[in-house]
This record gives structure tokens, C-alpha cells and sequence, in this order.
């Protein structure tokens, strides 16, 4: 039996109007639940369009706060009752340096690991929690490998509310600590990748929590439009060519492109029919690899990739994302590890930007789309970069130029660098 | 009793084998099924399976060791 929240809502300033199935259309109350009762399809929320064309104008965003909030009445809860740390306006750059070498005039790196728990994870649990809150939840939880668990523990101390945190018992230290910082529950599950799932779905079905990414995903998922509202906003109020993104569970993929197609049904952008490509790595592609048989039937995979932020072999947004991904006129990308660590170098080494493996996909999956001649050099590209470098060090480490070790004179200094280098630089005059 | 929503993905070599039919009737198990999409070298069922809880994991840990993919209706839980 599933278990039902039964206390007075928090009434709340919304836009949102219903959740809607994507299978079935059939509608359903804006409650905790995220699939249909009739097919089991997954919820999705609605807005109530003509109300949001009649007082949504870029002005009202302007004069909104320097977050994502700002584009809170493109969201299902309102900026008043927001569960904000900051999240998101972060960085647009011009990646010229990157762009000449790749041979494309326009680049430009939407760099979201300048949120609070460096990936863009705080915009959807941002909204996750919110909504939790509203529906009087008192306890988040999340399974997670590594940026979800981070950002539920950090909003849910926001919050002042419990958070249970699942993560696989073999997780590296490094990547605990960044979730057990903020105090929540830390429970290691000695199973299977498949094991931890069941797990969870039972345990939801099981507690009246809110676990972000199952009976408030509908909600949770919203959050990632924000990054396809505020790379419009940054260029001017113009929507891109060209997105490439990052495919896990195809959730962020499928959002950027509603988060498009919304700001021109609502006359905030001129529609520019912008082709999504997406990008995987190999050792866990089931989106790309069903892209490249030319189905919609994704075959689910036994994840093996040093890209464990996008590791989903079952991805629940997959069919949804091929379909965006056929209709847009994209591509998809999958590339090698050793692929992946090429474009993390790539990335720093032209544009200053230290990103995580899943930036690495992305990089090496825009060059390799290049190369096949799927992106015109004159196109205005947009590549989103998910998450900071310094939460998966241990992927590039071992491939970074060796320090020079030296005794504490310039000879010594000097001998180094020209064993190195074969010569000296220029000395003053 | 206890419901389950799950989402069995077949092989090619099970396709044609009569795998929910022989749930319910060797099991315990009421199944429903929801939605499907099979074709000649893929399936899938979404389907709600319902009995007592330790009835629903035999019979879904019989299903995973005939080589059926069993996941939760939503896709995976676990997120990077």
C-alpha cells in the first residue's frame, strides 16, 4: 500500500497547474506521486501557459534575484518559499581559445560547477525540496554515487530537515565526504548497483519521505529548465544553434529543450529550432547506442565508465530524450574513457574550466561531432558543463605532466627545466 | 498483501517464452500488466505484481535468473 501525506498544504504562488502523464495525458492534482495510476507513465507538470503570456515579460525576470529563482514563475513553487543556496546565473563564457582549435567561430561554455555544491544537481533538488517542504515533508532522501547525494544533504540542512543519503558501501572516501559534511543520514548498501535500486523503490513506497528522484521527480526535474532560461537570457535573449549536453538519465537533456521551446511559446525568445545533441560515454551509452541503431528501444547496460556521474544503464528519460533528439536534428556521441580525459585536459588547458568526467564527455563528444561534420562552424554552440573537476580528480590525476622536483638554488632549478624543456626561458636584460 | 510496479526487459531468447504466465501460476502472484512494447529482438512489460512481499521477491529473483532485466518503473534510482 502506498502511503499517502494527509496535512493542510502550504499555499504557495504557482503557475503550475496539474501533472500531466506523458503516456497516457491523463491528468492528475499537483501531489507527491510521479507515475500514472492508469499506465504507469511518468508525470510531468503543466503550466498554466496563457495565464504566464499575459504577465511573464523579460523585465519581470530582470528585476528577479541573480539565481535561479528568478525564473521561479516558470517553476512548479514560488522564490518566496524557495529552499535557496545560491543556486545557479552561473557563468556563460565565450570559449573562444576552445573554439578556434575546434574550428567553431561561436562556442560558448555554460559552466555549472560554480553552483553551491559544484554540479548542477542544486537546481533540480533546489526545487525538489522546496516542493518537499510544501507538501510538508520532513525528511529528503536520495540514492547517489556522488552530486545528487552532495546537494539533498546541503539543502536539506538549508532546510532543517532530515535527509537520508543511499550510497553504494564500496563509494570512494573522497566522495563521502562531501556529502556527510552536512550531517545527514549516510547509510552504505552492500549490493548490486540493481540491488540499490529495488532497495530505494521499496523504501519509498515504504516511508513518507521525499526521495527526489521518485515521488517528487515530477517537481525535482523542473529545476533543469533553469539552465536553458539563463543561457537565453546571457546571449541577449536568443536561444542557441546548438546544445550539447551531458545524457544520464536524458532528465536535464529533455529539459533544456522544454525550457527552449517555453521562453518561445511565451514571446521571451525568437524560436531558433535548436538541435539538441547528446553525449555518453561508451562504457555506459544505452541512449547513444539506441541513437545509432536508429530505435527508440533502449537496451539497458551494465555501467563501466570512469563518467560515474552519468552512469545510468536504465535510464527513465531515455525514450523521451531520442525522441527530442530525432526531433530537433541532432546527434548523439559516445566516446572512450580515454576520450574523456582528453577533454577534461582540453577544457582546462584552453578556457580555465576544471570539470568533472561528465564535462570530459562532453568536450570530447563536441569534438567528435565536429569531426563528423554534424556541427557547422558558423552555429552558435552552447556545451553545458555539469559538475567541478575537483570531485573526480582520481580520473585525470595519473595523466597530468609529472611536477619537477628541485633542490632550493636556481641551478638546480635550472637543470630541471632544461632536462624538461631542452632550453631556458628568456632572462632579464 | 504488497504491490510491486516493476519493468521486466526481455532478451531476444526469451521473447516468445510465456514468462508472466508462469509467474502467476507458479507463484503466488496476481500480475497486471500496464504497458508493453515488444518487438522480434526486444521487449518490454511495465506491469504491477501483487502478494505477499516475500512472494514477489521469489518470484522476482526466479524472473532475474531466467536472464529478464527487472527495474523499477521509474528507471534507475541511483544518480551520479
Amino acid at each position: 500500500m502506498r502511503l499517502t501525506i494527509r496535512s493542510r498544504r502550504i499555499a504557495v504562488m504557482s503557475f503550475a497547474k496539474n501533472l500531466k502523464c506523458r503516456e497516457c495525458g491523463r491528468v492528475y492534482p499537483l501531489d507527491p506521486t510521479h507515475v500514472c495510476e492508469f499506465c504507469f507513465g511518468p508525470l510531468e507538470v503543466y503550466y498554466d501557459y496563457q495565464a504566464l503570456r499575459r504577465v511573464l515579460t523579460r523585465e519581470r525576470i530582470e528585476r528577479g534575484p541573480p539565481t535561479m529563482w528568478r525564473y521561479s514563475d516558470l517553476l512548479p513553487c514560488s522564490a518566496e518559499t524557495a529552499v535557496d543556496i545560491a543556486t545557479g546565473y552561473t557563468p556563460l563564457l565565450r570559449a573562444a581559445n576552445l573554439g578556434r582549435l575546434l574550428g567553431l567561430d561561436r562556442l560558448y561554455i555554460k559552466n555549472d560547477c560554480q553552483n553551491p555544491t559544484w554540479s548542477f544537481k542544486d537546481r533540480v533538488v533546489s526545487v525538489a525540496v522546496t516542493k518537499a517542504r510544501e507538501f510538508e515533508f520532513d525528511t529528503l532522501a536520495c540514492a547517489s554515487t556522488g552530486n545528487l547525494a552532495n546537494s539533498v544533504a546541503a539543502h536539506a540542512a538549508r532546510a532543517g530537515m532530515d535527509a537520508f543519503v543511499f550510497i553504494p558501501a564500496d563509494l570512494e572516501q573522497g566522495k563521502i565526504v562531501g556529502s556527510s559534511v552536512y550531517g545527514p543520514t549516510l547509510v552504505a548498501v552492500d549490493g548490486s548497483y540493481d540491488e540499490v535500486n529495488r532497495l530505494c523503490s521499496e523504501l519509498s513506497d515504504k516511508y513518507p519521505w521525499a526521495f527526489v528522484n521518485i515521488n517528487v521527480r515530477p517537481y525535482y526535474s523542473e529545476g533543469s529548465k533553469t539552465l536553458a532560461y539563463e543561457v537565453c537570457e546571457q546571449l541577449g535573449w536568443q536561444a542557441p544553434d546548438h546544445c550539447v549536453v551531458p545524457l544520464a538519465s536524458g532528465s536535464l537533456y529533455t529539459k533544456i529543450y522544454k525550457g527552449l521551446k517555453e521562453l518561445a511559446w511565451l514571446g521571451l525568445v525568437e524560436w531558433r529550432k535548436t538541435r539538441m545533441s547528446g553525449a555518453q560515454a561508451l562504457g555506459c551509452s544505452p541512449i547513444v547506442e539506441a541513437w545509432e541503431r536508429q530505435s527508440f528501444n533502449i537496451k539497458p547496460q551494465k555501467p563501466n565508465t570512469i563518467a560515474k556521474s552519468l552512469a545510468i544503464g536504465n535510464p527513465a528519460d531515455g525514450y523521451y530524450a531520442l525522441r527530442v533528439m530525432a526531433q530537433s536534428g541532432g546527434h548523439g556521441a559516445a566516446v572512450t574513457d580515454d576520450e574523456v580525459v582528453e577533454g577534461i585536459k582540453l577544457l582546462a588547458e584552453t578556457e580555465g574550466i576544471f570539470a568533472e568526467t561528465a564535462g570530459g564527455v562532453v568536450i570530447a563528444g563536441l569534438k567528435r561531432l565536429i569531426e563528423q561534420e554534424r556541427i557547422d562552424r558558423e552555429e552558435l554552440v552552447v556545451a553545458f558543463i555539469t559538475g567541478a573537476g575537483l570531485k573526480t580528480q582520481e580520473a585525470v590525476a595519473p595523466r597530468l605532466r609529472p611536477r619537477l622536483d628541485i633542490q632550493p638554488s636556481i641551478t638546480s632549478f635550472e637543470e630541471a627545466l632544461s632536462e624538461r624543456t631542452g632550453a631556458l626561458p628568456a632572462t632579464r636584460k | 498483501m504488497a504491490n510491486q510496479r516493476v519493468k521486466f526487459t526481455f532478451p531476444q531468447g526469451l521473447i516468445k517464452e510465456p514468462v508472466i504466465w508462469r509467474l502467476g501460476r507458479d507463484f503466488e502472484l496476481v500480475t497486471n500488466i500496464r504497458r508493453a512494447d515488444v518487438t522480434e529482438d526486444r521487449g518490454w512489460v511495465v506491469l504491477e505484481l501483487e502478494g505477499e512481499m516475500e512472494e514477489i521477491e521469489r518470484g522476482v529473483g526466479w524472473v532475474v535468473e531466467l536472464g529478464v532485466r527487472v527495474d523499477p518503473v521509474a528507471g534507475d534510482i541511483v544518480e551520479g
